[in-house]
């Protein structure tokens, strides 16, 4: 992620107690990829929970980003869990502030939200170089991690969303991946507004881009994934072929969005979202232009 | 709004009058009734205690399902809608949008502390004028680019011992 085009992927954990699917993945992707997103009950769903995900990544030597919301904690338990990354050695957090309960499949449960993604990434950076928890106490051993968050070129107002990175920025951001971009036009302007106001040397901008497998995928994505815009041309692309080639297009698709924000200046990288097809990854990197990661070190 | 605000800006008879208020318990409980009925009426208010109204031209963030104080998120449908209640505009988008008409961007800028969820329920206005509402926000973030997040570390939020919990207006 240092000087060079980075690339990272996304890692859903299973919905029962095994690790084994997880190092399936993980194994799969860890020449592909610098560091893989272990999503954090995303969707308002009970899968396993980030930080076992983040150890079993690095056991197969895969550098994991665990990601924590906001849904389900409150900001003690915020603070355990950015402690406990930090000792067991997870080198990147992603903060955010979480799908609400009636995405998923337990709508009753209640809703926490003591804190949003603003305050989260912002007592992060608080305990790590501030070493104080926010309880104003200091910390003889404080964390340390990369931090990082999530912004949305695409939903409204859209002519806020720089803005609203910088606020992220100055909470204490160092990295932000984006939605899932299918708009490139829409995304070049976004970044012209954050270069405008600097945030591109303070903070490394992934693009969110991801392989559309079926129509119905890319319905349930328009319909029910929160904050994704997906333009009529990429369905009108996905209807003008033949069912079963819609994976291939969709591949091809993925690809050339990630060859277009590779030339837009300020963009650091891509963030790759593949939900349950991680295995098309290599390709739509190889489709790219981006070859495996030689990383020194990496066996 | 803006003529309301100045009226009630806080000033050290309004300091005095919120003692007062504040040391007689019913008082205290009339005043928060009161103050929740002109409230909820004109900004859908939810007595969170701690008014974050004046920076956010004066669309109430607690109505936000997710609670967000550094709206909006990145769920917003692009008609606008809330993605957790399809049928509710975004009241962190009617924020921004006033607040451009109004020219108050700048406060879209601030960061937002955490609440305090000990003062739900209570009068925002009392603590206000009480001067408990001085660390809410920072300033806009393209004049102090790395606020604290701890406004004065030695104050711990652990040192005040509540007697009971406050009379509460439920809403």
């Amino acid at each position: 992620m240092r000087g060079r085009f980075a690339v990272t992927a996304e890692l859903g954990p299973p919905r029962g107690a095994s690790l084994a699917p997880l190092r399936r993945k993980a194994k799969l992707l860890h020449d592909w990829v610098d560091a893989a997103n272990v999503t954090d009950g995303q969707s308002a769903v009970v899968r396993m929970a980030s930080w076992a995900g983040c150890l079993v990544a690095m056991q197969e030597g895969l550098e994991p980003v665990m990601q924590l919301q906001c849904r389900d904690r409150n900001r003690i338990a915020l603070q355990a869990d950015l402690l406990g990354a930090s000792a067991a050695g997870i080198p990147n957090v992603l903060l955010l502030t979480g799908d609400h309960p009636r995405f998923g499949d337990q709508p009753d449960a209640k809703p926490v939200f003591d804190m949003d993604s603003i305050q989260l990434v912002w007592a992060a950076r608080t305990m790590r170089d501030q070493h104080r928890l926010l309880s104003g106490r200091e910390m003889k051993q404080p964390p340390s991690w990369l931090i990082g968050a999530v912004e949305n070129p695409f939903a409204p107002p859209q002519r806020f969303r720089a803005e609203r990175l910088g606020k992220k920025v100055a909470a204490g951001a160092q990295f932000v991946q984006t939605q899932f971009i299918f708009d490139v036009p829409i995304f070049a302007k976004w970044m012209e507004q954050v270069r405008d106001l600097g945030l591109d040397g303070k903070c490394w901008i992934l693009a969110g881009v991801g392989p559309v497998k079926s129509l119905r995928a890319l319905e349930h994505m328009r319909r029910e994934v929160p904050g994704m815009y997906v333009p009529d041309s990429v369905f009108a692309r996905l209807n003008g072929v033949p069912s079963e080639r819609v994976p291939a297009e969709g591949i091809a698709l993925c690809a050339e969005v990630i060859q277009q924000v590779k030339e837009i200046p300020g963009v650091a990288g891509v963030h790759v979202m593949a939900f349950g097809w991680e295995d098309a990854i290599p390709e739509i990197l190889e489709r790219a232009g981006l070859g495996k990661r030689q990383v020194a070190g990496k066996p | 709004m803006e003529a309301m605000h100045r009226v009630l800006e806080r000033n050290r008879l309004w300091y005095g009058v919120a003692l007062m208020i504040e040391r007689v318990s019913p008082v205290y409980r009339a005043f928060t009734w009161a103050e929740h009925l002109v409230k909820a009426k004109l900004f859908g208010c939810r007595m969170c205690g701690q008014c974050a109204l004046p920076a956010t031209a004066y669309a109430c963030p607690m109505t936000c399902p997710k609670q967000l104080r550094n709206g909006p998120c990145g769920g917003v449908g692009m008609d606008g809608s809330c993605e957790v209640y399809p049928g509710m505009r975004c009241v962190w988008l009617m924020a921004y949008e006033r607040a451009e008409a109004a020219g108050r961007i700048p406060d879209m800028r601030r960061l937002q502390r955490p609440i305090d969820q000990r003062k739900l329920g209570q009068s925002s206005w009392v603590n206000y004028w009480l001067d408990r509402d001085d660390d809410l926000w920072t300033d806009d973030f393209l004049r102090d680019p790395a606020p604290p997040l701890l406004p004065a570390v030695s104050e711990t939020h652990a040192t005040e011992t509540p007697k009971a919990p406050r009379p509460l207006v439920t809403v």
